[in-house]
């Protein structure tokens, strides 16, 4: 029985000759050296594709990897049922799993996944968690009525919901000067890169953190987004307390419509895995979990590319720009770009996932 | 199933590929991953240290301009290099995971060190949502953990953050509590960790020394019987297999004496090498013959049937 030479196909020369294939006193060596030719080809191109380096890989050998692939699946299919060399056979798994990740892994790179992430991916996942947007968007407004109505009892409760870091000046009966002055723009920029960057580091640990505990059926999620919007609501009293609503409003708005608006998905990405895992309908939980979880991770990269966008805006145009129309009407444009992105913006279609 | 499975065993898996082959998969073990881990960390601190006496270098660079200032203001300079090492922290902690689990390995140089790497649990592709997912996941099972152990037995946070701590260590003890080892990242990726071994092909046995039966040292020639090689099974063969590739004397000597007194024979010695290759390939002949007519023996105990 003769073999048909695949090899020739491919015709490289490179790669040693094996072992006189009359040599071999089992058939199923002499099965094996006939093979081997092409095994060797075929690792030697996945080193190469491994090493990270595709400009080393020529488009002939990227044309050959698939059906070199099929030929070591096929060959190792045959070795189980014919040989009982176990060196071979643990070759041939490893060589045909290596190939497997090739001809299987990840279609694009980072930079193919971006563009298309940025023209339509974002947007269909953040609509295809609608939902849960509506649900965080009712608790956060929920939790700053929440924050409100124990201040506006006991003003004790300003102390413990409001972080030390903001109860410099901006205390229950302060003077409208005082809080007025901490709305005011600063002099100069100096020193508000630095701050923005941090800011950015921080916010984006938040957000992420209410999407990483959705985990715990969006619980935690939740309880993070009424503790963070309590600390507004009462901010908010305090502000207009004295009068000051109008101008709190718009000095928060500034960055708060894009940080909010990132907080909020964040929020709803964490529940959309939650609920998906509390109610997993026809699905397995594990199904279940990792179908919401690649969908809430999407929505996570554009939350980081917010908080960028917020960071930069609350240290630049917040404390810079004066006047509460000029404020609103930064605030109000953002909000209306993020809003028309999301939801009016159909972008590419879907790409077939397999 | 038998209840008895060894370490080994009970991570074996299998996928099959769309080619219709069964392919073996080995979940990780969990020592593997938590080595990989900690090589991570090491390399991702260490890479911050030198970037953060990079920075101090290049600092040091306008120090003289800033005290001639004699004012506590920032530089531009000094405040942009401020801003360079809050982004490049975060990045670092971020971008590290996923460039190289993006990657043609789907490793990290920790994984890769430790021969895993991570791949989709249902056998398809595995998607950069999945790897981002698995990552922003760590925050909760890594980063926070290490700031609760640190400040919760301080009790500082009082029983708020004694119980956050025991929250988080159900986190960090995840894997232990499933049998594919998945951390709460794997499970909302949609993902797991496997063994990615490199083999090298070994070299054929029946091309060479005395697998036909004559030995080239004394000239006899090795022929065995029906009676003698329907003593072991496949077993057997592979352990004799590794012992022909380890070549070995001493644990030739030990094999050939111990078969010869199996078979009956009395053992001579210096020709050992060539006894075993003569007996491998003519019991490897016979057994693989036995299986392309469907019968198979697994080792010595079994019936050959």
């Amino acid at each position: 029985m003769k073999a048909p030479v695949i090899s020739s196909w491919f015709g490289r020369g490179k790669i040693e000759a094996p072992a006189d294939v009359e040599s071999a006193a089992l058939s199923s060596d002499r099965f094996r050296l006939e093979r081997e030719a092409e095994w060797t080809e075929l690792e030697d191109i996945l080193r190469r594709m491994e090493g990270g380096s595709m400009r080393r890989v020529t488009d002939e050998e990227l044309l050959a990897l698939p059906a070199l692939y099929r030929t070591a699946a096929s060959s190792l299919s045959v070795a189980r049922a014919t040989s009982l060399d176990a060196a071979t056979l643990s070759y041939l798994e490893s060589l045909v799993q290596r190939a497997w990740f090739q001809v299987y892994g990840p279609r694009q790179g980072l930079w193919r996944w971006l563009s298309g992430f940025l023209r339509g991916g974002w947007s269909r996942a953040v609509r295809e968690i609608w939902l849960d947007i509506c649900i965080a968007l009712f608790v956060m407004v929920a939790g700053s009525i929440v924050g409100w109505l124990l201040v506006a009892s006991d003003t004790e409760w300003y102390y413990r919901l409001v972080p030390s870091q903001f109860t410099d000046s901006r205390v229950p009966g302060a003077s409208r000067e005082v809080l007025a002055e901490t709305l005011a723009v600063e002099q100069n920029s100096d020193g508000l890169s630095v701050f923005a960057a941090s800011l950015f580091s921080n916010n984006a640990g938040v957000a992420i953190l209410a999407f990483a505990l959705g985990f715990a059926f969006g619980i935690p999620s939740l309880m993070l987004l009424v503790h963070n919007m309590a600390v507004l609501g009462a901010m908010l009293w305090l502000f207009s307390g004295q009068g000051l609503t109008l101008e709190f409003a718009a000095w928060l708005s500034v960055h708060g419509t894009t940080e909010l608006f990132a907080i909020l998905l964040s929020g709803a990405a964490g529940l959309h895995i939650g609920r998906n895992m509390a109610f997993p309908g026809n699905r397995t939980v594990l199904a279940a979990a990792s179908e919401s979880g690649k969908r809430g991770a999407i929505v996570m990269v554009g939350v980081v590319i917010m908080m960028v966008v917020a960071a930069l805006l609350e240290a630049f145009p917040r404390q810079l720009v004066g006047g509460a129309e000029n404020r609103l009407l930064i605030g109000g444009t953002f909000l209306a770009c993020w809003l028309a992105y999301f939801f009016a913006y159909r972008g590419q279609p879907q790409e077939d996932a397999q | 199933m038998s209840a008895k499975l060894g370490p080994i065993e009970k991570r074996q898996r299998q996928i099959i590929t769309p080619e219709g082959v069964a392919m073996p998969m080995t979940v990780a073990s969990r020592g593997a991953r938590v080595a990989a881990l900690l090589l991570d960390f090491f390399i991702l601190y260490f890479a911050m240290f030198v970037f953060i006496l990079l920075m101090i270098w290049l600092a040091s660079g306008f120090m003289e301009a800033l005290i001639d200032q004699a004012e506590d203001q920032i530089t531009g300079a000094g405040e942009f290099l401020a801003v360079v090492v809050i982004l490049f922290f975060f990045l670092a902690r971020y971008g590290y995971f996923l460039s190289f689990e993006l990657g043609p390995r789907g490793a990290t140089l920790g994984k890769r060190a430790c021969g895993i790497r991570i791949a989709s649990r249902d056998g398809g592709r595995l998607t950069a949502e999945a790897v981002i997912a698995r990552n922003l996941l760590r925050d909760i099972e890594m980063f926070l953990p290490i700031a609760f152990l640190l400040s919760a037995p301080g009790g500082e946070m009082g029983n708020a953050g004694i119980a956050g701590m025991i929250w988080f260590v159900l986190f960090m003890a995840f894997p232990f509590f499933n049998k594919d080892a998945l951390r709460a990242g794997d499970i909302i990726a949609g993902t797991w960790v496997v063994e990615a071994p490199r083999t090298k092909l070994a070299d054929a046995l029946s091309t060479m020394g005395a697998a036909d039966g004559r030995s080239e040292l004394t000239g006899t020639r090795y022929e065995f019987g029906e009676a003698e090689l329907s003593i072991y099974g496949e077993h057997e063969l592979q352990t004799l297999e590794r012992v022909l590739r380890a070549s070995d004397d001493k644990a030739m000597s030990a094999v050939h004496e111990t078969i010869c007194a199996k078979i009956g024979w009395t053992p001579g010695a210096g020709d050992e090498r060539a006894f075993l290759e003569a007996f491998y390939a003519q019991l490897r002949a016979r057994l693989e013959s036995d299986m392309r007519f469907g019968k198979r023996k697994a080792d010595k105990y079994s019936e050959s049937n």
